[in-house]
């Protein structure tokens, strides 16, 4: 078994830990930096960027974070989570962690009136999930190692570089697991590995 | 093929929320502030509710001009009020692309027997509660999120501790029934018997529950999440405040880690006074605005 935490600072912090216990993994929400050391994968939730960023400064979590993700721990960002991990977003001067090679665009999809649900196909691990998008950002480019795992309306919507996977999407708000279960896959050989 | 409007898109919007503080704007610096010190969402408003229960008369929606103002100010998103019942500042602030809509008891309503089929939206609304029968209700027109009633623009924390309380505890009488007595339960309470059945699955509400109406100091927030509330929304209390942009900071901190107790007497220090705060029995009846709808 692995041990999957959540960012707990602000946001669907529940969703996910429901989403990775159902899926038989422990789950636990990490609300100070030291809970990093005991963990073996991470998951940013969605939630408002601009907030889970300041509450990241507030409590020293910055480097500690970045340095997880250097290290070769897997991370999985959701929406917020996406905008957390991107190397550079459009119209902002300074992005966040910087962890994956791509460009985000935020609340790319319009207001929560434009929110929507759509059926994508993810590459190698679904051809029908059913993606929530709210207020949902997407990529509008990614550098040279970065694979692209799904698009929606010619726009990316969820990628991946080595150990550090992002969606636009919720896939906690609905009861498909599977592309939470790529990610437990993940930090799975991720763990034997560092064994 | 996209769907937008559905209860997944709009009740997780609210989901999205969860854990953060909302707080009340009259203009795009007032805005700007709340998005600095770290809050998930602003309601922009013409007055606070300590300056409409000052001021008296007939509370409206807010002019246009301000909410737009504060729309454009912040990249967080932006909720508004509309009255209780008034499908047309509802549909207004809907086509003004408004994130969330508070059909609300802080401004007078427009309808005393019916409130909106908030159904008819593609924009997800939040509404106030001070029971399960109540929650139950707005569940069943179609709310997405709910918040407790509180007494709004006091200062005084007493009535959102009393209907947060009041919640939790039928929601956990209703979890412990068996299926044979929720019908009964349904007809005492005013409430629609599928929702109260859903309720009752989840062993909790399907949609998030903020605090709301009376929160004044950081420890008030904290409180109320020790409570069980989702989240938090603050009105008068931050620009009613003499330091608003920590009084900010401190608020989102103390809904952060509400068990940190450290903390929360760090930030609760030097914030100078908070509001003024009003005795709910000093107010008189027809101006209790928690016994606005139904």
């Amino acid at each position: 078994m692995v041990k999957i935490g959540v960012l707990g600072l602000q946001g669907a912090v529940r969703e996910h830990v429901h989403a990775i216990e159902s899926l038989g993994e422990e789950a636990v929400v990490v609300k100070h930096k030291e809970q990093l050391d005991t963990i073996d994968g991470l998951i940013l939730p969605g939630g408002e960027s601009t907030t889970i960023r300041r509450l990241i400064d507030q409590y020293d979590f910055y480097d500690a974070l970045v340095q997880f993700g250097k290290a070769g721990n897997p991370i999985f960002g959701t929406c917020a989570g996406l905008i957390l991990l991107a190397n550079e977003i459009i119209g902002q001067d300074n992005a966040h962690l910087g962890l994956i090679d791509i460009k985000a665009v935020r609340n790319g999809f319009g207001r929560q009136r434009d929110s929507f649900e759509a059926t994508l196909q993810i590459t190698g691990i679904a051809e029908d999930f059913e993606a929530v998008f709210i207020r949902a950002p997407y990529i509008e480019e990614v550098g040279p190692n970065v694979e692209v795992l799904a698009t929606y309306d010619g726009r990316i919507v969820a990628a991946q570089e080595g150990n550090i996977m992002c969606s636009a999407f919720h896939p906690e708000l609905t009861d498909d697991n599977r592309l939470t279960n790529h990610f437990i896959e993940m930090v799975k050989k991720s763990k034997l590995v560092a064994q | 093929m996209s769907k937008v409007g559905t209860d997944r898109v709009k009740r997780g919007m609210a989901e999205m929320q969860k854990g953060g503080v909302i707080m009340d704007v009259v203009n795009a610096e007032q805005a700007k502030i709340a998005e600095q010190a770290g809050a998930v969402a602003v309601m922009a408003l013409e007055r606070v509710p300590s300056d409409i229960r000052a001021a008296g008369g007939v509370a409206r929606m807010a002019d246009p001009t301000i909410v737009e103002e504060v729309m454009n100010a912040v990249s967080i998103p932006v909720m508004a009020k509309a009255r209780i019942g008034h499908i047309v500042e509802a549909k207004v602030l809907e086509s003004m692309g408004v994130d969330y809509i508070d059909e609300s008891e802080v401004l007078t309503p427009a309808d005393e027997v019916y409130h909106l089929n908030k159904r008819d939206y593609t924009v997800p609304f939040v509404c106030g509660c001070r029971n399960l029968g109540e929650a139950a209700r707005r569940i069943g027109e179609g709310t997405s999120m709910l918040r407790t009633k509180g007494e709004p623009g006091t200062g005084n924390i007493v009535e959102a501790v009393r209907h947060i309380r009041e919640v939790n505890a039928q929601v956990r009488k209703l979890t412990h029934m068996s299926t044979d007595e929720v019908m009964t339960y349904a007809k005492d309470l005013g409430a629609p018997y599928e929702v109260l059945l859903e309720i009752k699955e989840l062993g909790r509400l399907p949609v998030v529950n903020f605090a709301a109406g009376g929160v004044a100091t950081p420890a008030d927030a904290a409180l109320m999440m020790e409570l069980g509330a989702d989240g938090v929304f603050v009105g008068s209390g931050i620009f009613k405040s003499d330091n608003p942009e920590k009084f900010a900071r401190a608020i989102v901190e103390a809904t952060t880690h509400y068990k940190d107790y450290d903390l929360i007497a760090k930030v609760s220090k030097d914030l100078g006074s908070a509001m003024k705060g009003l005795e709910i029995s000093k107010i008189a009846p027809e101006e209790r605005m928690q016994d606005r709808g139904w």
